[in-house]
């Protein structure tokens, strides 16, 4: 079942049903799926929060979510005997963004507050500025 | 004792960890409430004694005992308030969040070789990540009292908090340079026999280590001189203003907690953990090796070592309370950010370079040499480190977690 | 159903269900700082999941520098701006379904995905050392001193993370001092659209 056949697509779902995730001894779908929701809920958060520290919370999470497939990857205990883990290579990526990520939130953070001391508001809808 | 368990008693597997994983646990919250109520006790003793005045001298006693039980029954019947302003929940949630993360710390602490909750390869890492953890106990505090005294006060100390974990973590470094290895049960076991093969005497630099080690570590807990956050003179007192009855004491147990914890932690890290001054287990002929309970008898001796030690540093950390002046806040971040930071590196640096030219420190180990590197990951599949004295079992000791897992 | 407790399993869905609520809770929650407290959870909840999962280094980094360093700030900054009409700012309705309907389709996509690899299902077997950090360390000098994973070839030369290592550190410095800039105290200006008359006087802003 090729997943990037569209065809494919509404067996493929039923058989997300059919597959009783709790049933199965943890592998690296249990944790795809917990990264899958993370990245939406970040997504979400991103499109939905007009608060701009409500959009960084967002991007907190979607980098969370990757971190979290990652980590996934690159566990010893959940690969299977077919599975190129990817091993330590996981690990060192996760600790990049990590890192990264921190380094983001003090700048985007930065931005925030220069906006608020100079427009009195952290509504990103008033950041119309530069409307056209 | 999970494998006591599974071997001896024929509990089925799970049975077993669940058992062990919850005596653990208990073990651990009697510590941290046990010592907070002797603590108390000591502190209103010591406060009392340096003020030139007495102290408890009526419940249970002629010294007090009790007094530390009623003081608890009567925050047990307190009101429970909440002020009208405040976010309920997170007012609820605040004291919880601080013990939490003190709790947690302790997972990671061994009390002696194997008397650990989990032993971690990263232990010192994870519990100074967990230390820094209790700062959002105190901003929430602070924030959902919805008063001004409480808001300032859980600033201050969150402010003070996090700029001292930066000189924390380089001081926490250098014992770990020396060791070789971020796991704890390591860096004490390799400072095992005299008191000449601690870290504190392995070199100057780690002295003057210790030292900074030590002030970053009272600031870090929120202890005077550094205590601007519960400033009973300025601040009413500071982030638990609106607290009372059992949740007020929740955060006493977290301060209590925090104060053993790092006083564990320069015990083990400079001090030689469970390891005495003088090796006693050695001198009586008793090695790890030797059956099982003269191997319990061996760590419960070390358990007890480490636990006085950590006593003594909280001890003193209660003289300089009474003893010394609070700081200023500008003062506490001058002491952070101009001397204790830049010393820790110099510091760090010198270490590193006696590390390089004299490994073995000043004072080579005069009866042993301090251990040598008894990495996991190199013994191969399962491997554990090994008690002095034994040997490595010839058979495979499957990991835990994949025991579960096969078909 | 007490014949056997799967630890592994139950601890797993532990910390994953409390990753998934609480980052659910931060996107409908209202108010911005129980929001920052929900994120504070789920990401704690991810520090265990990496734990679980043999990542130790990883997950202790999580804990130190995401919570306990990039939370914290984001806790500050909610604090500092945390003015009554701003601690709950409402989002209109239309904007939320299309944005729910958007991230239903994105999730449904990743879903499927992550089920669809058949060797993905299948859990670890064998013995596995204890973890270590030492490897992580070792690669990070540039120094690969871990075993291949499984199913790669022998001859495969694998690098270092010594240059990523120092590209970031010099990049957090130019973070550290980026921000410190935009963040620097400004010489006190009047307010927009309002000129005193000394200001005036004084031939505009100086």
């Amino acid at each position: 079942m090729n997943p990037l056949n569209p065809m494919h697509a509404p067996s493929a779902l039923a058989g997300l049903f059919a597959v009783n995730l709790m049933s199965d001894p943890v592998s690296v779908t249990h944790y795809l799926v917990v990264g899958a929701i993370l990245f939406t809920a970040g997504i979400v958060c991103m499109a939905v929060k007009r608060n701009a520290l409500g959009v960084l919370m967002g991007i907190e999470l979607v980098l969370n979510g990757a971190n979290v497939n990652f980590v996934a990857f690159s566990s010893p205990y959940l690969q299977g005997e077919q599975t190129a883990s990817i091993g330590l290579d996981g690990q060192a990526i996760a600790l990049f963004v990590i890192l990264l990520a921190a380094a983001e939130a003090a700048v985007a953070l930065a931005i925030t507050l220069n906006f608020y001391n100079n427009h009195s508001t952290v509504d990103i809808d008033q950041a119309d500025g530069l409307k056209g | 004792m999970a494998d006591f368990l599974i071997n001896t008693v024929g509990l089925p597997e799970w049975l077993a960890w669940g058992i062990t994983a919850g005596v653990a646990a208990a073990l651990i919250l009697n510590v941290i409430a046990g010592g907070a109520l002797v603590f108390i006790w000591a502190e209103r003793k010591i406060a009392a004694r340096i003020q030139d005045r007495l102290g408890p001298t009526r419940t249970g006693g002629r010294f007090g005992w009790l007094q530390s039980l009623a003081d608890g029954i009567k925050l047990l019947a307190k009101e429970d308030l909440m002020p009208e302003g405040a976010d309920g929940m997170l007012f609820q949630l605040a004291p919880y969040v601080s013990f939490c993360a003190s709790f947690c710390a302790f997972i990671a602490l061994p009390f002696a070789f194997d008397f650990v909750g989990q032993r971690l390869n990263v232990g010192v890492f994870f519990v100074v990540a967990v230390l820094g953890l209790e700062v959002f106990g105190v901003i929430l505090a602070g924030y959902a009292s919805a008063s001004k005294w409480s808001l300032f006060g859980a600033m201050r100390e969150a402010a003070q908090v996090v700029s001292y974990e930066v000189p924390l973590g380089m001081c926490v470094v250098v014992p770990v340079m020396l060791a070789g290895s971020m796991d704890l049960v390591t860096i004490a076991e390799k400072q095992a026999g005299w008191v000449t093969n601690w870290y504190l005497f392995h070199d100057p630099f780690t002295f003057v280590i210790f030292w900074v080690y030590v002030t970053c570590a009272v600031a870090s807990v929120n202890r005077a001189p550094f205590d601007l956050a519960e400033a009973e003179s300025e601040l009413v007192a500071g982030f638990h203003t609106e607290y009372s009855g059992l949740r007020w004491s929740f955060f006493f147990m977290a301060e209590y907690g925090s104060m053993f914890l790092v006083s564990a932690l320069a015990a083990l890290l400079f001090m030689g953990g469970w390891n005495g001054p003088i090796p006693v287990a050695e001198l009586l002929g008793l090695s790890e090796g030797t059956g099982d309970t003269a191997n319990y008898f061996v760590r419960l001796i070390g358990c007890f070592n480490l636990m006085g030690k950590a006593t003594l540093g909280v001890l003193v950390m209660m003289w300089v309370r009474w003893t010394l002046p609070r700081l200023r806040i500008d003062q506490v971040m001058t002491t952070c950010l101009k001397y204790c930071t830049p010393i820790a590196a110099a510091m760090f640096a010198g270490a590193m370079f006696w590390q390089l030219a004299l490994p073995g420190g000043v004072m080579r180990g005069i009866s042993r040499p301090a251990g040598e590197i008894r990495e996991g990951w190199l013994e191969g599949p399962g491997g554990r480190a090994a008690p002095r004295g034994a040997t490595v079992p010839a058979a495979v000791v499957p990991s835990k977690k994949l025991a579960q897992v096969q078909p | 159903m007490l014949a056997a407790i799967n630890w592994h399993s139950i601890l797993f869905l532990v910390f994953a269900g409390l990753a998934c609520a609480f980052a659910v809770a931060v996107v409908v929650a209202d108010n911005i700082v129980r929001m920052a407290f929900y994120l504070v959870l789920a990401l704690g909840s991810t520090a265990g999941l990496f734990f679980l999962a043999g990542a130790e280094f990883i997950g202790a980094m999580q804990l130190m520098i995401y919570v306990g360093g990039t939370l914290v700030l984001l806790v500050f900054g909610v604090m500092l701006t945390a003015q009554a009409p701003f601690i709950s700012i409402k989002t209109s309705t239309n904007d939320r379904v299309l944005a729910g309907v958007v991230g239903a389709a994105l999730l449904a996509v990743l879903l499927q995905a992550a089920f669809s690899v058949e060797a993905w299902r299948r859990p670890g077997v064998g013995q596995v050392a204890n973890p270590s950090a030492t490897p992580l360390g070792m690669a990070l000098l540039g120094v690969r001193v871990d075993d291949p994973p499984a199913g790669t070839s022998p001859s495969l030369v694998r690098s270092g993370y010594l240059l990523p290592f120092e590209i970031v550190s010099v990049h957090l410095l130019v973070v550290l001092v980026g921000a410190a800039y935009l963040a620097r105290a400004k010489r006190r200006r009047t307010p927009r659209g309002i000129e005193t008359a000394d200001v005036a006087a004084s031939g505009g802003s100086r």
